[in-house]
C-alpha cells in the first residue's frame, strides 16, 4: 500500500466506552477506522463491505458473550487468507492463541491481552507489525508456555528460550539484539540453533519463525 | 450390570454369570448354616444363663448379630450384581463402646437387620441349598452316569431308576447336560430373586430422605454456580472494560503531557491502573475461567497447569464435553490441588492424568512432595469433596508422610451433546 494512504481498520468491540476510546487512539496514530461494530455478525458484514487492511476484534462479543469474536476472526482468515487480524482478549488463553495462529499460515495475526491497549505505544507497534504480516503473541502467553513446557523446550538453552520468547512477541532480529544487548549476528546464530533443535529445516525465513512459535502453542 | 440383565442378554451360558449365581447361592447356604448354629447357640445358652444374669450380655450380643451378617450380605450382593444398599446405621453419638451400643440398640436398622438374619437362618439358606442341589447337582450327577457305569457296571439315576447299558448311560448324560443348561438359567433367576429380597429388606427408608437432601444440595450448588457466573460477567463487562478504557486514556494523556511533575504523576496513575487491571483479571479468572465454558475441562486444566508454579506433566484426554457442573467441580478440584502442591507439599514436580471411560470421569493429581496432607487440614478440599459428592462422585486423598500425595477424583456422568 502507498505510504501516505492511511491504514484502514475495521474495529469490533461491544463496550461503547472502549470502542470510542480505541477509535480516538487509532485515529491519533494515523489509522482510519472505516467501521466500528459491536457484535460478530456485524464484524463479518463490515469486513465484506469495507475490505479493510487490518481487523481489530475483541474475543468476547454478543449475543452469547463467549468467544464469538475469536471465531469470527478465524472465519475471516479462512475466507480471506492473509487478512491481518489482531485479537484482543481479556485474559491469556493458550487455546485461543493456538486456534487463531492455526488459521491461515500464522502470519499477519496477533493475540494480545486487552491490558496492552493501555500501553498505547506498544499496542500501536503491535498493530503495525500485524498489519504488515508479522505475528504477535502476548508476552504473557509466551511466559506461561515457557514456564511449563519442558519438551521440546528442554533441548533449548536458557538464552535460546529468551530469544524464542522475543520472536513470539513479534520482534525483529535487530530488536532482539538490542533487548539482549548482543550483536545481531549472535541473535542469528541463536535462531539458527533453535530452528535446528525444533526440526525446522531451512525454508522461507519468516515462515520458520512463525512455525517455531506455533510448535510451542500446539505441543 | 446385574444378573437380570445378564439373563436377558446373549452369551449368558458362556459368561461368568452362572458361576457367580452358584457362588452367591452356595456361599449363602454355607453362611446361613453357620448363622443358624451361632444364633441358636446364642439364644439357648444366653437364655439358660439369663437366670444368673450372665446370659444377658450374650443375648444382647446375639441381638446385634444382624449387623455383621447384614454387612457380609451386602458384600455378597455384588456377586449377583446390581446396586448395593448402604448400611442405614447412624454414627454413634460419642466415642467408646457404651455410646456405640446405645446408638445401635436404639436405631431401627439394627432390629431390621436382626429380622433379616432370623429369616436368613430359618428360611433362606435351605432354599439356597435346595436350588443349587436341584439346578446344578442333579444334572451334574446325570452327566456323571457314564463314568459310574464304567466303574461299577451300573448306576442309579437320581436314586430312582437303574441304568446299566452304554446307550442308556450316554442318553442320561446328554439329558443331564441339557438340564444343566436349563439349571444355569434357573440358578440365575433364583440368585436374582434372592438378591432382590436381600436388597428390599436391607435398604432403609431413610434413603428417601437422603435423596431429597441430595437434591436440595444439588440445587444449592447450581445456584452458587449461577451466581459465580453472574459475578464474573458483571465484573467482566463492567469494571474491567472501564479500567481498560481508563488505562488507555491515561496512556494517551502521558503521550501529551510535557515532561515534569504532571507527567510523573500520570505515569504513576497509569501504572497503578495497570496493576488494578491485572489483579482484577486474576480475580475474575479465579471466579470462573472462561476457557472452561468455551473449550471444556481439558483446556481449562491445561490452563491451570500453565499457571502452576510447580511444573506439571499433563496426560489428560477428554474428547467429549461433560455436563457443566461436572466440569466445574473437577476443574476447581484441580486448581485447589495445584494450589496445595505449590503451597504446602514442597514438591518439585506434579502430574495430572485422567480421562473419561465407561460413564466416569477420572482425574489423578500426583506430586512428589513430602506428603502428610489431609482433607480436613483446611486445605480447601473439604468443600470440594462435598461438591463432588453432590454429583455422586468421590474424592480420595492418599498422602503418607514422606509422600507421594495422590488425589483422585471420580465422577459418574454422561457426555453432553455438543451445543451452540
Amino acid at each position: 500500500m502507498p505510504a501516505d494512504s492511511p491504514v484502514r481498520v475495521v474495529l469490533a468491540e461491544d463496550s461503547v466506552l472502549l470502542r470510542e476510546g480505541l477509535i480516538g487512539l487509532l485515529s491519533r496514530f494515523g489509522y482510519e477506522v472505516v467501521a466500528a461494530v459491536g457484535d460478530a455478525d456485524a464484524l463479518l458484514a463490515a469486513v465484506a463491505e469495507h475490505e479493510p487492511d487490518v481487523v481489530v476484534t475483541d474475543v468476547r462479543m454478543p449475543p452469547g458473550f463467549q468467544d464469538e469474536g475469536l471465531h469470527a476472526a478465524v472465519r475471516l482468515r479462512e475466507e480471506r487468507p492473509g487478512l491481518p487480524v489482531l485479537v484482543l482478549s481479556q485474559y491469556v488463553q493458550r487455546a485461543y492463541a493456538a486456534e487463531l495462529l492455526d488459521s491461515g499460515d500464522g502470519t499477519g495475526v496477533g493475540y494480545l491481552l486487552k491490558d496492552r491497549v493501555g500501553q498505547v505505544e506498544q499496542f500501536v507497534d503491535a498493530l503495525r507489525d500485524v498489519a504488515s504480516g508479522g505475528t504477535v503473541v502476548d508476552p504473557e502467553v509466551v511466559r506461561q508456555l515457557l514456564r511449563r513446557r519442558r519438551d521440546p523446550l528442554e533441548r533449548l538453552t536458557p538464552r535460546e528460550r529468551e530469544v524464542l520468547a522475543l520472536i513470539a512477541e513479534g520482534k525483529s532480529n535487530g530488536a532482539i539484539a538490542r533487548a539482549l544487548v548482543v550483536s545481531e549476528a549472535a541473535v542469528g546464530k541463536h535462531i539458527g540453533s533453535i530452528l535446528t533443535k525444533l526440526d525446522l529445516p531451512p525454508a522461507d525465513d519468516i515462515h520458520r519463525r512463525v512455525l517455531a512459535v506455533l510448535a510451542y502453542l500446539r505441543s | 450390570m446385574s444378573v437380570w440383565q445378564a439373563l436377558s442378554g446373549r452369551g449368558y451360558l458362556a459368561s461368568w454369570w452362572p458361576w457367580r449365581a452358584v457362588a452367591y447361592l452356595t456361599s449363602g447356604a454355607l453362611l446361613g448354616a453357620v448363622v443358624l448354629v451361632v444364633i441358636l447357640g446364642g439364644v439357648v445358652v444366653g437364655g439358660v444363663l439369663a437366670v444368673v444374669l450372665l446370659g444377658l450380655p450374650l443375648l444382647v450380643l446375639t441381638a446385634l448379630s444382624g449387623i455383621p451378617v447384614a454387612a457380609v450380605e451386602r458384600r455378597r450382593l455384588r456377586l449377583a450384581g446390581g446396586p448395593v444398599p448402604g448400611d442405614g446405621h447412624r454414627v454413634p453419638d460419642g466415642p467408646g463402646l457404651r455410646a456405640w451400643l446405645v446408638t445401635r440398640l436404639r436405631e431401627g436398622a439394627t432390629w431390621r437387620e436382626l429380622a433379616y438374619v432370623v429369616l436368613f437362618a430359618l428360611v433362606l439358606w435351605p432354599l439356597d441349598a435346595l436350588a443349587v442341589a436341584f439346578a446344578a447337582g442333579v444334572p451334574l450327577s446325570m452327566a456323571a452316569v457314564p463314568a459310574l457305569v464304567a466303574a461299577d457296571g451300573e448306576a442309579k439315576v437320581v436314586k430312582l431308576w437303574t441304568v446299566d447299558t452304554w446307550p442308556g448311560a450316554f442318553g442320561v448324560a446328554a439329558l443331564g447336560l441339557v438340564l444343566l443348561a436349563g439349571g444355569a438359567y434357573a440358578l440365575g433367576v433364583v440368585a436374582g430373586a434372592r438378591a432382590e429380597l436381600t436388597r428390599a429388606v436391607l435398604t432403609f427408608k431413610d434413603s428417601e430422605r437422603v435423596t431429597e437432601l441430595v437434591r436440595s444440595r444439588v440445587r444449592l450448588v447450581d445456584a452458587f454456580e449461577t451466581e459465580r457466573r453472574r459475578i464474573e460477567r458483571d465484573l467482566h463487562d463492567g469494571a474491567q472494560q472501564r479500567l481498560v478504557a481508563l488505562t488507555m486514556t491515561l496512556g494517551l494523556a502521558r503521550l501529551d503531557a510535557p515532561p515534569g511533575p504532571l507527567a510523573d504523576q500520570l505515569a504513576k496513575a497509569h501504572e497503578e491502573a495497570g496493576h488494578a487491571l491485572a489483579e482484577l483479571r486474576e480475580l475474575i479468572h479465579g471466579i470462573h475461567p472462561k476457557v472452561l465454558t468455551d473449550y471444556g475441562l481439558e483446556a481449562a486444566v491445561a490452563d491451570a497447569a500453565d499457571r502452576s508454579p510447580v511444573p506439571v506433566d499433563l496426560d489428560l484426554h477428554l474428547p467429549v464435553r461433560l455436563p457443566q457442573p461436572v466440569e466445574s467441580a473437577a476443574y476447581f478440584v484441580v486448581r485447589e490441588a495445584l494450589a496445595n502442591v505449590a503451597r504446602h507439599s514442597g514438591a518439585s514436580q506434579a502430574d495430572i492424568s485422567g480421562g473419561y471411560h465407561d460413564g466416569r470421569l477420572t482425574l489423578h493429581i500426583r506430586d512428589d512432595g513430602r506428603g502428610g496432607a489431609q482433607v480436613a487440614d483446611g486445605t480447601g478440599l473439604t468443600g470440594l469433596a462435598d461438591r463432588v459428592s453432590v454429583l455422586d462422585g468421590r474424592l480420595s486423598l492418599s498422602s503418607p508422610p514422606g509422600g507421594p500425595t495422590l488425589l483422585r477424583v471420580e465422577i459418574p456422568c454422561r457426555p453432553t451433546a455438543p451445543s451452540e
